[in-house]
Order: C-alpha cells, then structure tokens, then sequence
C-alpha cells in the first residue's frame, strides 16, 4: 500500500470517528459558553447511541432513530438542567450522577429491548440498514482530499452545521446573547435577558446533540450495541471542548487530531505494530495524548491570558437576588 | 404566583438529616417506576434484591466483602472532594494498588514469607498515591483540569494491568492473568469469606473523622473547600493540601486495591477495574463527605451489587438493573441539597415587586 492510498484510508477512518465526536463536541461548546458544565455527555451519549440503534433495529428507520436518540438526549439534559439551574445542584456531581444514570440505563435497556430470540438482548444484532458513505461523483476520485467526499450523510451535514454554529455563535444576537450569559450573567440578567431560560435551552440543545453523536456510533461508524461503546468518548469531548477554546469553529480542529490518533492506532494494529508496542499500549494512547495536550493547553493558556480562555460562569449557578 | 427559593440565615442542621433520607426513599420510588415500566413487581423485585443481599449467612459475607472495598474508595474520594478536587480517578488508583502489591508478590522472592503481604499492601499503597498525585501536582502547579485529568489516567493504567496480565506478568498456563499470589501471603479471612480488610476500613473511618473534624488541617481541608480565597488570606497553603490530600485518597484507593487483590483475587486478572473507584464517587457525596456516614452507604451500595446479581437468577432482570438504581440514587439527593442552604417561598404577584 502505497502513502496516498494510507493516508487517504487514514483520512476516511478519521472522519467516520470524528464525526460523532464532533456533534457531541458541539453541543457540549454551546452548553459551556451559558455557563452550564454537563459532565453527563457520556452517559447521553450512551443513551443515544442505544436509542438510536433500538429504534432503528424495530423501525428500520434510521431518520427516526436519529430522532428519538436527540430526543433521549434531551430528556436526559433537561435532568440536568434542572437539577443544576432550577435546584443549583453542584454541576460536577450532577454531570457526574447523569452518566452513572445514563451508562446504567443504557446497558439494562440494552438487555431488554432486543428480540425474544436473544433474549431480549441487543447485543450482536444487526442493523437492516446503516447510514452508508455516499459517494460524490469525480470530487471522491481526488487523492487524499477525496476522502471528503466520499462520507456519509451525517458527515455531509457536519459541513453545513460547522460554519453554521460558528456564525450564530459570534455574528448573531442570539449568540451574544449566549455568550453574555457564560460570561457575566448578573448584567445579561440586568439587561433583560432570562439567565435561567438561556441556560435551560442550550443545555437540553446540547444534550440532542450528544444524543446524535452517540447515534452516529451505533448506526453508522460501528453499526451495531454494545454495553458502554462509547468507551470513554464521551469525556474525550469534554477534553475537546478546552482544545477548541470553547469556539465551535474550532472543534474540527480537534476531533479531526483525536479521530486521526484514534485511527491511526487501529491501523498501526492491523498494520502488526503491535509487535515493536503492545496492542494495550496502542489502545490507551489517545487518552494519553489527551492528557498531553490537555496540560500543554492549559499551561499555554496561562501564559496568555484571554485568548482560549473559559467562560467565566462556567460551572456556577445563577439567581437574580444572589448577593 | 411564584415558587422562588429563599437564603435560609444558617444551614438547616433537619434539613442535612432529612434530605439523604427522603432523597433515599424517592430513589426507591423512581426505581419502582423503572421497574414497573419494565413489568416487574417492585415490591417483589425489592424483596428479591434484599434477600439476595441479606439472604444468608453466606449472602451478608458476599454484600461484606464488596463493602469493603466500596466504603475504602468512597472515603478515598471523599477526602478529596473536600476540597473540591473532583477526583474521579479512583478507579484507576485502584488498579495501581493492585498493580504495586503484584509487583511485590511476583518478583520480591527476597523478602521473608512473613513480610510479603504488609510490603506487598505498603507498595499498592504507594502505587495508588503516586496515581492519585500526578492529577494533584498537574492541578495545584498549573491547574489543570482535574476531571478530565483522573480520567484519562483511570484509562491509561486500566490498559497498563491489562498489558500486565496478559503480556508481561501471565502466568505461563491459561490465557490471563498473573501467577496467584503464595498462600502464606494472601489477607486471612475472619468471618467465611469476609477478611481482615474490615478492619483496615474501619479504623480508617476513625483516623479520618478524627482528622476531618478534629485537627487543624481538617479544618483547613473544609476551609479550602468552602472559600479558597478566605483560606489563602488565613495563610493556608492550597498548593501543598491539594497534593497532600491527593496522595492520601490514592493512597486509600491504592489500599482497597491491595486489599481486594491479597484477599478476593489473590492475582492481577481481569476483572480488577470492577467499578469500586465510579461507585465510590456515590458513596462520598450521599454520605456528605462525612466517613462514619459512608459505611453505611457503602453497605447499601454492596447491597444493590450483590441483590441485583441475584435478579437475574431469581426474575431474569438483567443485573444491570442494580446500576440503574446506583444511577438513579444521587438524583433525588441533587436536587434536595438546595433545601438545606435555602427555603421554599411562594410569592404572590403584587409582593414579588417588593421581594
């Protein structure tokens, strides 16, 4: 195998991972710039990729999987939100207490909602029908670049939501008003704007987002259920959000190195890498490399105040008549 | 008409007491809920999970000998949530201990029979806290994010064991795990299965509320906790406490690793990541961080484990359930916490403009 055909493949493999990371990524930055820390992503994310696959296994409808697993998303978030807006509930115990609930939920429904002919487990069934890569005539032909092209829907979308979610963050009111939110909520709330309203909104768009992203794990990159598949991705995301400095421009930028690690690990292991480093070694380097980064981040973000920096609210409850 | 929530002047001290209790009950309820929805009887499932936990001699030493690892990992991150270090890296500080007392069972042959199992306990000791302190010098020297820190470690040394007993340390017959330990070495056993860890965890509960409640530093801890800023301008080193109480809760996980691995495993095998670490984070929030309260949730989580292996045998529940329950228990408690620093105040529409 030549270089171009690799990393070409390489490029493919990336953008099937990146892609659920990149949903869930998304909606955790939204989340964060109102000042909300949900830590419960992967148990949404858990519960979505099981929604999504059950709802697909029975309807053969993968649109509407995609629907329920937002919806799942939702109502988990909205626990959440109400547990850390309305009740001002500590918002790491509360993140924390949703991805028990979730993980939990998710492999108990795991063994109930299957077919009686395995007793009622989920686990090694099959889809009838998967988001498949979709072609795009002579662009997919290109080296490299080609693999862009060649994606499936869930990816197409990324494309459009990507700069979407970036205008309406910095060129939109309502993104300022997002923004003013996480920032100083005592004068967004002087301004007129509902601090709690704005809050319980993005958190419950998060959580759907990260149900999605759970929903491209089990209907697209491996279509299939497992017990706690996600296998950590979840607070990966959270990781990625401080890598993409809370801009959801940037996100890309991360998902894309942390699918590409990811994926270059299972490539090293078919390639028999494994020989000169040891499959578990391989297997734990993207958690690795977070931790890397995640420290180099933060001492650089020290170094230069201001430019990567956190919402200031971030992680605080709010009420109008606090002193 | 409004529900608006008032600062209450003092902590409520019936609020602290009542809220875990009713909090509990609710869990209980929102439990019977699932299950019903599921199609099972609740009360019977309940009864069910209770006789599987309590059932027999034999069944109160199984839900024992999971407690003591449970109620060493939820004092372990209870120290450290003192401060509002959410560490969450139990888990993987446990598996270090177990890591470190393996070492010393494998290829410490130089030490006396009798010296094997204390060296062996010291260095999953040490283990667990060199785990536990990496998150704390990386926090307390550029504050990194500890969350993500204690996790992505937990991963990391989760795959180092499964290196180890499937590579380097196997035992050269079967497929995994490492050679048992020497009987001579292994944590006697006191009652049927329950072991000498008991003790270990008990009169750890009493070292810790003595030093929580009764020292200076505890009261230094509690005060880091509650206003770093105050802390600081008392002089009191946040930097040092936070590595300080790092290496303590890894060192106790590090300990209930050792523990469970010289008294249940006898060896480092799959299996050792069973989760102790993640339900110890339960433990020290229902108990308020306070270690006489987290023996008694510590029993219960053990409880919901082993009643919940029981469902699956007694009305084909898959055991998952018990986690779901684990999942459902702090909820109810989150949300009622605000009750003890605050009221309840229904306003009406004209007062509000004065309020």
């Amino acid at each position: 195998m030549n270089w171009i055909d690799f990393t070409t493949k390489l490029l493919a493999a990336t953008l099937a991972m990146g892609t659920s990371l990149t949903y869930a990524t998304l909606g955790e930055v939204f989340t964060e710039k109102t000042g909300i820390l949900n830590l419960g992503m992967e148990g949404i994310m858990l519960m979505g990729a099981l929604s999504g696959f059950a709802t697909a296994f029975s309807t053969g409808n993968l649109y509407l999987a995609i629907l329920v697993a937002m919806l799942v998303g939702a109502l988990f978030s909205l626990i959440h939100a109400f547990l850390c807006i309305s009740m001002r509930a500590n918002q790491v115990v509360s993140g924390l207490a949703i991805t028990m609930l979730g993980t939990g939920m998710a492999n108990f429904l795991g063994q109930r909602l299957g077919p009686a002919s395995n007793k009622f487990n989920l686990c090694g069934m099959n889809l009838a029908t998967k988001f498949d890569n979709i072609a795009i005539p002579t662009l997919s032909k290109i080296p490299i670049i080609g693999a862009l092209f060649d994606v499936s829907v869930l990816t197409y979308a990324l494309y459009l939501i990507i700069p979407f979610a970036w205008f309406f963050m910095y060129k939109t009111k309502h993104g300022m008003v997002i923004r003013s939110v996480g920032e100083n909520p005592r004068t967004a709330a002087a301004m007129g704007i509902s601090v709690s309203k704005v809050r319980y909104l993005y958190t419950v768009i998060g959580g759907m987002f990260a149900g999605l992203g759970g929903a491209c794990l089990s209907l697209s990159f491996t279509p299939s259920w497992n017990d706690g598949m996600t296998g950590g991705k979840g607070w990966i995301v959270i990781a990625l959000v401080i890598f993409a400095a809370w801009n959801p421009g940037r996100v890309v930028i991360g998902t894309l190195i942390f699918g590409g690690i990811t994926s270059l690990q299972f490539s090293l292991q078919a390639a028999g890498f494994e020989m000169v480093i040891p499959t578990q070694f391989l297997a734990f380097s993207p958690y690795l490399i977070t931790l890397v980064v995640l420290t180099a981040m933060t001492i650089i973000n020290q170094k230069k105040k201001g430019s990567f920096a956190s919402p200031t609210a971030l992680g605080t409850s709010f009420a109008i008549d606090d002193k | 008409m409004r529900l608006a929530l008032e600062k209450r002047d003092s902590k409520s001290r019936k609020m602290t007491i009542l809220v875990p209790i009713v909090s509990l009950m609710l869990s209980f309820l929102l439990g019977a809920i699932v299950l019903g929805l599921n199609r099972a009887n609740p009360v019977q499932t309940y009864i069910a999970m209770a006789k599987g936990a309590f059932g027999s001699q034999s069944k109160i030493q199984f839900t024992l000998v999971k407690a003591i690892p449970l109620l060493l990992c939820g004092l372990a991150v209870g120290i450290a949530f003192r401060l509002k270090f959410w560490n969450i890296g139990a888990e993987g500080q446990y598996v270090s201990g177990a890591i470190g007392i393996t070492w010393v069972m494998q290829f410490w042959t130089f030490l006396p029979n009798w010296m094997f199992l204390p060296v062996g306990i010291v260095v999953g000791v040490l283990f667990g806290a060199i785990w536990g302190g990496i998150p704390g010098v990386l926090k307390a020297q550029w504050s990194v994010d500890e969350t993500l820190a204690t996790l992505m470690l937990n991963y990391i040394i989760i795959g180092y064991a499964e290196y180890l007993y499937i590579n380097a340390w196997k035992a050269p017959r079967g497929n995994m795990g490492t050679v048992r330990y020497p009987e001579f070495a292994w944590l006697p056993r006191i009652w049927g299965r329950v072991h000498a860890g008991v003790f270990f965890a008990l009169i750890l509960v009493v070292v810790l509320w003595f030093v929580l409640y009764k020292t200076r530093w505890g009261f230094e801890l509690n005060m880091i906790g509650k206003n770093q800023r105050a802390a600081r301008c008392q002089g009191v080193s946040i930097k040092k406490n936070i590595i300080l109480a790092m290496l303590i809760s890894g060192g106790i996980a590090g300990l209930a690793g050792a523990i469970d691995s010289a008294a249940v495993t006898h060896q480092l095998t799959k299996g050792v990541d069973a989760g102790y670490g993640f339900t110890g984070i339960i433990i020290a929030w229902m108990s308020g961080l306070n270690p006489i309260a987290s023996i008694f949730i510590a029993l219960l989580m053990a409880a919901l484990e082993t009643g919940s292996d029981a469902l699956q045998i007694t009305l084909k529940l898959p055991a998952a359930m018990g986690e779901v329950l684990q999942g459902l228990i702090l909820i109810p408690l989150l949300a009622g916490t605000v009750f003890t620093e605050y009221r309840l105040r229904i306003l009406s529409k004209h007062k509000e403009i004065s309020a």
